[in-house]
């Protein structure tokens, strides 16, 4: 592996050397700022262990293959912008077989027994499990996230979502009052760039589970652990054709959703290219899923236990460089707090550390990509043209690669575009409210609605916020959390359908 | 004194007043009646008397959304001889009467089932207690059609309002009459006003618009064709509205209701 590590950037040596240094208010119980911060050594995961090969085929029918264009693009890693490997460019010739692989292995798969299906799932959760630490560091050399969580949280979660539906693909006679339910067909899934291998195992789960076969188009900058789990599936001797991966741009995912012969598309990524997808199936009768874009609030009361919010607040925006579509992007605080609320906020961030995304003390690692870098510089561009003032700790970051500093906006107006645009970056715009119904119109003004967040020592009024908040995950608490049992997706332009949970499986099944 | 008999102007039923359309325009499908020709902007009133009336409607409890909902089925019941005449009389219009009366009682009753036979407790991989509830998607738009003059509208129409939707529904252009009628059903059903509104008219005059509306939710193609069904499926993409596709057979099925409401899943820690 030829990757020269970025160096983690340098952290300011004390608090007095930041621009925005928070001063603790005399006598606010609790809060102790040390004037020195310990030290961090590099601690990288290694890369001895993982093989790549030069160029990867397209996987259709069980093995890789030649793209029927012969040609091949490269995957970077947005860390140092060196080459990881080339990968396959597929065409609509290169769809029409990946479909026809899925339509012959369908009739065998849909007529397996629940049981036999429930093995081949219960193997994949098992392998996946086995390679994990190779997935987790490929995840963190192709789409740029810390290792600590691509390690903690991406690979284990995925796991868990192929172990979960093994589980249901013996049950689905009991799962149901409308019965069992019949396998739709093939299924086109086409998956974004900022939890690659998570949502493969989010989509390819349940439609396994229920018997129906899938042609999955992993993200054009992120395709590295898709064509792993296609050696999985080798490995676990999943029959050919049951799980195809098709590689490539734009144009691929936009010849696999308008293939005629699928049967459903799932797909996760913008609400731009999921409304494309939606007219392109209009009338069709094919079963659409759609997991799109958001801006959540995230709801703090003046009776918040205080340091558990502000942790909620930073991983609601900073997981994953804040490339989440349920990232908690509008803070909305109670008026009354606001004031030490954001001093202790900004005292946090302070504290990220920004870098490799192999070292493991890593809190923020790359942007993904060139085009993502340039579109979150833009709308932190129209932030500060518009008036609303910018919070970025002071912290190097490295010459090579793709990066942002953790930014804060205060001073944000509702009308401005960082308050209603999705950012996918780790930038977090601040606003107020004074009472718990003014908190719900603020929150609800948006034409998203995937998640929420709520912060209050009061049971009843998080009963109250959960049913007013119109959003489809309501964190109450708590931020991001994440489960194969739990349903997940959005209302309104978030999109529709649910990934997860047995409401999940229902969108795989035919009941009438 | 007799006289000639007094007849009655069919109008459209918006926010729960009876109303001309704004077009002033009046069409003839049906005998010799002027029915109403629903315009644009009859159509934009309707959508915002939903929008007003949608929370106050989905904020009382089940129990109470599915008394209303008998309540219509009894007024039904008693204005039987109206709908029969509406309907062209005969058995096959009791028949269509006797059907409507099942599934306005069936809806009924399923009103506060919907959180248990679509929600869930959700066993998660660490100390939370979540759970997924459906709530209503907000104000729904229904194309009745012209398969059946009745049967699909309140069929729809009341799988819509136990889950706590608003309705504009727009009844059967070709036999227009019965559907209008309902609109004193629930009038005195005591459907609060606003929570289902009536038109009449062409499909040409309204779909487009309402297909492209933002302030709809969801589109109900019950009795729509198949290029009216992908007309306004394509126009619904840009707001991605949510589409059901028409229907053969009205269908008494609670995941009717469901397939018109939304999941919420949410999450708090469990701990001292």
């Amino acid at each position: 592996m030829a990757t020269s590590p970025p160096k983690t950037s340098a952290r300011p040596k004390s608090l007095d050397l930041l621009p925005d240094a928070p001063v603790p208010a005399e006598g606010e119980a609790g809060v102790e700022f040390p004037n020195r911060l310990f030290e961090y050594e590099p601690a990288k995961e290694s890369t001895e262990h993982v093989r790549l090969e030069d160029r990867y085929g397209l996987f259709i029918g069980g093995r890789f293959v030649n793209p029927h264009s012969k040609a091949h693009h490269p995957t970077i890693n947005p860390a140092t912008e060196e080459q990881l490997a080339l990968v396959a460019e597929a065409d609509a010739s290169d769809v029409d077989r990946a479909v026809e692989a899925a339509s012959r292995a369908f009739l065998q798969w849909s007529r397996l027994s629940g049981g036999q299906r429930a093995r081949f799932l219960f193997r994949l959760a098992r392998l996946l499990q086995e390679r994990s630490r190779e997935l987790a560091v490929v995840e963190s050399l192709d789409g740029g996230k810390p290792i600590r969580e691509s390690r903690d949280f991406d690979v284990p979660a995925a796991a868990q979502h192929l172990f979960y539906h093994a589980g249901w693909a013996d049950k689905l006679g009991f799962a149901f009052a409308a019965g069992p339910g019949r396998a739709l067909g093939v299924i086109g899934q086409v998956i974004p760039w900022n939890f690659p291998l998570l949502m493969l195992a989010w989509k390819v789960a349940p439609a396994l589970a229920t018997g129906n076969t899938v042609v999955l188009k992993p993200a054009e900058t992120t395709p590295l652990t898709a064509l792993l789990f296609a050696d999985i599936c080798r490995q676990a001797e999943l029959p050919p054709g049951v799980v195809n991966i098709v590689t490539g741009g734009p144009e691929v995912g936009a010849a696999l959703v308008r293939h005629p012969g699928l049967a459903k598309v799932a797909f996760t990524g913008s609400t731009a290219v999921g409304k494309e997808i939606q007219r392109a199936l209009a009338g069709s009768g094919k079963r659409l899923s759609l997991e799109l874009g958001g801006k959540a609030a995230h709801v703090i009361f003046e009776d918040s236990p205080i340091d558990q919010a502000v942790e909620g607040v930073v991983n609601g925006i900073f997981f994953n460089q804040g490339h989440v579509c349920c990232a908690g992007s509008r803070l909305l605080v109670q008026e009354s707090i606001a004031e030490p609320f954001l001093r202790r906020l900004r005292l946090r961030v302070s504290r990220l550390r920004v870098g490799d995304p192999l070292d493991k003390n890593t809190d923020i690692g790359a942007i993904n990509s060139r085009a993502q870098l340039d579109r979150i510089e833009a709308l932190v561009q129209a932030g500060v043209g518009e008036g609303a003032h910018l919070y970025q700790p002071g912290c190097e970051l490295p010459d090579r690669g793709f990066w942002f500093p953790p930014s804060i906006f205060t001073g944000v107006a509702p009308a401005h575009r960082i308050a209603r645009e999705e950012i996918f970056g780790p930038v977090l715009a601040v606003m107020t409210f004074r009472t718990p119904k003014e908190a719900v119109e603020r929150a609800n003004n948006t034409r998203y609605g995937l998640s929420a967040g709520v912060w209050t020592s009061k049971g009843s009024r998080i009963l109250w916020m959960s049913q007013r908040l119109r959003a489809g995950v309501v964190w109450a608490n708590t931020y991001n959390q994440f489960d194969p049992a739990s349903p997940f997706g959005g209302y309104r332009e978030s999109g529709f359908g649910r990934e997860g949970g047995v409401q999940g499986l229902a969108e795989y099944l035919e009941f009438s | 004194m007799t006289g000639p008999t007094v007849t009655k102007t069919p109008k459209l039923y918006i926010g729960g007043a009876f109303v001309r359309s704004e077009s002033g325009l009046v069409y003839r499908p049906q005998s010799a009646a002027n029915v109403p020709r629903g315009s644009r902007k009859d159509l934009r009133e309707a959508v915002r008397a939903a929008r007003r009336a949608q929370p106050g409607w989905a904020g009382l409890t089940a129990y109470n959304r599915g008394q209303v909902i008998y309540r219509v089925a009894e007024m039904m019941e008693s204005a039987r001889s109206s709908f029969m005449l509406a309907l062209g009389g005969g058995r096959q219009a009791g028949r269509e009467v006797d059907s409507c009366l099942e599934a306005l009682v069936f809806y009924a009753g399923a009103a506060d089932k919907l959180s248990q036979l679509g929600g869930s407790v959700n066993s998660v991989a660490g100390p939370f207690f979540n759970f997924t509830i459906p709530e209503p998607v907000g104000v729904t738009f229904l194309v009745a059609g012209d398969r059946r003059a009745l049967l699909p509208l309140v069929t729809h129409v009341a799988a819509a309002i136990c889950g706590g939707n608003a309705v504009v529904a727009l009844v059967s252009s070709a036999r227009p009459l019965p559907g209008l009628l309902l609109g004193e059903t629930l009038q005195t059903g005591d459907v609060p006003p606003g929570v289902v509104n009536l038109l009449s008219g062409m499909p040409e005059d309204l779909l487009g618009w309402a297909g492209s509306h933002r302030d709809i939710d969801l589109i109900d193609c019950c009795g729509c064709d198949p290029q009216e069904w992908r007309e306004l499926a394509e126009a619904a993409a840009e707001s991605v509205t949510r589409v059901l596709p028409p229907e053969t057979t009205p269908a008494l099925t609670p995941s009717l209701s469901l397939r018109m409401m939304e999941m919420k899943t949410v999450w708090h820690p469990v701990g001292l």
